[in-house]
């Protein structure tokens, strides 16, 4: 494992449709925040190295493609071979989340889930929607690692010219063919155009009380939004979910009506100016992103709100 | 055409958590339990390519768990399933994922599954590991966080959710493992008639040790509440006042009232 204080981390970089993904530079942060030593692949094009002054394993984008969950599992384990890391590193992501458990399958290595913290060697991850935490510890010489999508942020801009090594493997068959992607449906609104969105979680009860949650919209001049399970439920249209899986919004103020927070919803909202949320649990996650947190029966609470914003 | 699908029975995520006393996992007294959300969208999929075969398929749903999940087991065999299989595991909370993929996938080995779904992740634990450690396991094909499946013969051509509401399309032969994100389709609620013909279905008990056989290759040392930072004002109290505060508030706070 070379060094003996040292650790090492292998940092699988996002790409997509041609683009290195900006969520990459995390990766490095966490690495410093483990003060590992960094080692990174790339599975897309020279154009697109990252800003990184170090060794980055490129492998074609021409001949790779775009995601492919054989081809890429074993050009990391290439590297894993070539670099003996201690951590492999990716994003929680459609990507890391997909990848993270076919590397760990094959080094028969511990995997710890969707990091949002590092304690004493530890590694913290949110259980129970985010409700708890939990600190995890590898007991394998070697462990793969997805990391929350912005938990550990890069300060600063990236600097530095990397030192391009080419990778290249033959007489892989994949079991998975990628065809291509589809795009976003058409937002009818966009939502991150509003000054003001007011969104409606699983907590207003049902489908007739999207109604007063609009009307409080309406009364302050903003956009209804709707967290992921509302959508799901067909109580409002996906066009106007808020979330890492739908709009992300930075409005000068959100109103979360009877949203506990779950990690993918506070993602697509929690750069909003002014965070106002409205739940009958006090210790709903949502309470660590709001300004304000009103402790209330939302169906009650929003009606009663409303009436003096219409005076 | 021979169906697994995995289940796993969750706390309802509304409940207040509390530590066990081992300090490692929540306290399940007092918690009501339900079928994992993302699973239930995997048994409706995999009643939906039953009823698109006119019937010609075989749907087994597993869980592993203590006794309270033979009732998430019965959802599954009253919304379709054929046959029920419960691994008993009073320390399934104990487990880490890789040995309860290693279950399944022991389990599964030597049944011929055409097609494993499963959740994209479970409520509680979250890793989003199993069913692709499964996958890996099997050698089976794997696709990830679907929302849109089409079985066409031995083929699948399924959708992948990836940030931001792309989607990607891939295509891949059985066997192969799915994991199944909300919204793929819309699980269906058990009728009462069918709730009552589930009580006839077969229903398979075996010892997690019959399975087991491989130590766990994560620790977790404790579980605990997330530490309050830079927590907000909390307004609580009667209704009227707090909405004149909460009002006050927004015209001091922020420029849209104005």
């Amino acid at each position: 494992m070379g060094d003996h204080t040292l650790m090492k981390a292998l940092l699988v970089c996002e790409y997509r449709q041609g683009k290195l993904l900006e969520s990459t530079y995390e990766l490095l942060a966490f690495a410093e925040r483990l003060a590992a030593e960094k080692v990174m692949l790339l599975i897309g094009s020279e154009s697109e190295a990252p800003n990184f002054s170090g060794k980055v394993y490129l492998a074609d984008a021409g001949k790779y493609g775009e995601y492919n969950p054989d081809l890429h599992k074993r050009l990391v384990l290439d590297i894993v071979q070539k670099e003996h890391p201690d951590y492999i590193v990716l994003l929680h992501s459609s990507f890391g989340w997909d990848l993270a458990p076919r590397v760990a399958a094959a080094l028969k290595a511990s995997q710890v889930s969707e990091i949002v913290g590092v304690v004493d060697g530890r590694f913290e991850v949110p259980s129970c929607n985010a409700k708890m935490r939990r600190l995890l510890a590898p007991k394998t010489a070697q462990a793969v690692l997805t990391i929350q999508s912005g938990a550990f942020s890069y300060q600063g801009e990236a600097r530095g010219t990397p030192q391009l090594e080419r990778v290249d493997l033959a007489g892989i068959t994949p079991l998975v063919e990628f065809i291509g992607y589809e795009a976003a449906e058409k937002k009818a609104v966009d939502l991150a155009k509003a000054e003001v969105v007011v969104s409606a979680g699983r907590g207003i009860g049902k489908k007739e009380n999207v109604e007063t949650i609009t009307a409080l919209a309406r009364a302050l001049g903003g956009e209804l939004g709707a967290t992921r399970p509302v959508v799901d439920s067909g109580w409002v249209e996906h066009t106007r979910q808020v979330g890492s899986s739908g709009q992300i919004v930075a409005p000068r103020l959100y109103v979360a009506c009877g949203i506990s927070g779950a990690i993918q919803h506070i993602a697509g909202m929690k750069k909003s100016d002014f965070i106002v949320a409205i739940n009958k649990d006090k210790d709903a996650p949502i309470g660590e992103v709001a300004n304000v947190l009103v402790v209330a029966d939302v169906m009650q609470f929003v009606p009663a709100l409303t009436a003096r914003l219409k005076k | 055409m021979k169906m697994l699908v995995c289940i796993k029975q969750v706390p309802d995520m509304e409940s207040r958590f509390r530590v066990n006393s081992e300090g490692v996992w929540y306290d399940e007294q007092d918690l009501a339990f339900r079928m994992n959300e993302y699973d239930e969208y995997a048994v409706e999929q995999a009643i939906r390519i039953k009823e698109q075969m006119g019937g010609a398929a075989d749907i087994t749903i597993l869980s592993i768990g203590p006794d309270r999940v033979v009732e998430a087991i019965k959802k599954g065999l009253a919304m379709g399933g054929d046959r029920g299989v419960h691994i008993k595991d009073e320390h399934l909370y104990q487990k880490d994922p890789w040995q309860v993929a290693s279950v399944i996938a022991t389990f599964a080995r030597d049944k011929n599954f055409d097609l494993v779904l499963t959740g994209l992740q479970s409520q509680d634990r979250g890793s989003a590991q199993v069913g692709v450690t499964v996958a890996e396991l099997l050698g089976y094909a794997c696709a990830t966080t679907l929302v849109g499946f089409d079985l066409s013969g031995n083929v699948v051509t399924a959708r992948r959710e990836l940030e931001g509401g792309m989607r990607g399309i891939v295509k891949f032969n059985l066997p192969a493992v799915v994991t199944c994100q909300l919204g793929l389709n819309t699980p269906r609620y058990p009728t009462l008639p069918n709730i009552m013909k589930a009580r006839q279905k077969e229903l398979l008990s075996f010892p997690v040790t019959d399975f087991l056989s491989v130590e766990s290759a994560t620790t977790t040392e404790r579980m605990y509440p997330p530490e309050k930072k830079g927590r907000g004002l909390v307004l609580e109290g009667d209704i009227n006042e707090t909405a004149d505060k909460l009002v006050a508030i927004l015209k001091e706070k922020t420029t849209v009232l104005r």
